[in-house]
């Protein structure tokens, strides 16, 4: 048997408050798929760092969730300003982010580590002024 | 510890989540940085925090965690609250600074997990 849930959401950036919606929604409906904890929460927390950073770096964008039996992958596509130095943007500590975003307590140049740390695969595509594409797969066996 | 010992210890007031005092915390974590407390996965943890926003509730949902402890008296909005409620955590306010609330909880036997 293989069946296979699409989900897709448009993440926007105007109220920072609404960030993280489309992840708590994921996370809900994984629960009742009946996902284990483990697979539920690092999905949960490399989404919700992908949303976060959309918010912060990109005015926003859409997210793509295809869940099956074995895997769970998330594509999040923006437009934003493409990241220039992506060995850089994966080192802990680096961050590109706005002061005013450290106070409300991102920025720390933990997002990009923390999903790749919490995936089981992870790929960016970049393109200066284009704009981002994020996959991630979380495997649930 | 329970949710209510951790209430105890650090006289706090209970904004919401009363019903779940008597579940059982393992771990806690103190941090404003909320990458940092996505990038230690715990089970069952408290989060002491002086940052107060909805993404505190948010990276708590993500988390699992079960109760939130905001430090310096600082209060949550209703949006919080709600958020909070809806997602069963439990939001603790004291007026206790940071190092001392933390300070507090790992006397009476609490840790952060991993390596302390």
């Amino acid at each position: 048997m293989s069946v296979s849930i699409r989900l897709s959401y448009t993440v926007s950036s105007d109220d920072f408050t609404r960030a993280g919606e489309a992840s708590s929604d994921v996370k809900g409906k994984l629960k009742k798929l009946g996902f284990s904890p483990d697979v539920v929460r690092r999905v949960a927390i490399v989404m919700y760092e992908g949303e976060i950073n959309m918010v912060i770096h990109a005015s926003g964008g859409k997210i793509e969730v295809t869940i099956t039996e074995e895997e769970i992958e998330m594509r999040l596509m923006d437009t934003g300003p493409g990241i220039a130095d992506i060995d850089m943007a994966m080192q802990e500590g680096y961050s590109t982010a706005p002061d005013a975003i450290r106070t409300l307590g991102f920025g720390a140049g933990m997002g990009l580590p923390n999903m790749k740390k919490y995936s089981d695969e992870m790929e960016i595509d970049t393109k200066i002024g284009v704009g981002t594409t994020v996959r991630m797969k979380v495997v649930t066996k | 510890m329970t949710v209510k010992e951790v209430c105890d210890t650090l006289n706090a007031k209970v904004i919401c989540g009363q019903e779940h005092m008597d579940r059982d915390v393992h771990t806690a974590c103190g941090s404003d940085m909320l990458s940092d407390v996505l990038a230690f996965v715990k089970d069952q943890s408290v989060l002491l925090t002086g940052l107060c926003n909805q993404q505190v509730i948010r990276t708590a949902e993500m988390m699992d965690i079960i109760c939130i402890v905001f430090v310096r008296g600082k209060g949550p909005d209703r949006a919080m609250i709600d958020l909070a409620s809806e997602q069963g955590i439990v939001i603790l306010t004291t007026n206790h600074r940071m190092f001392s609330a933390c300070g507090l909880l790992y006397e009476k036997g609490l840790r952060g997990g991993g390596s302390d």
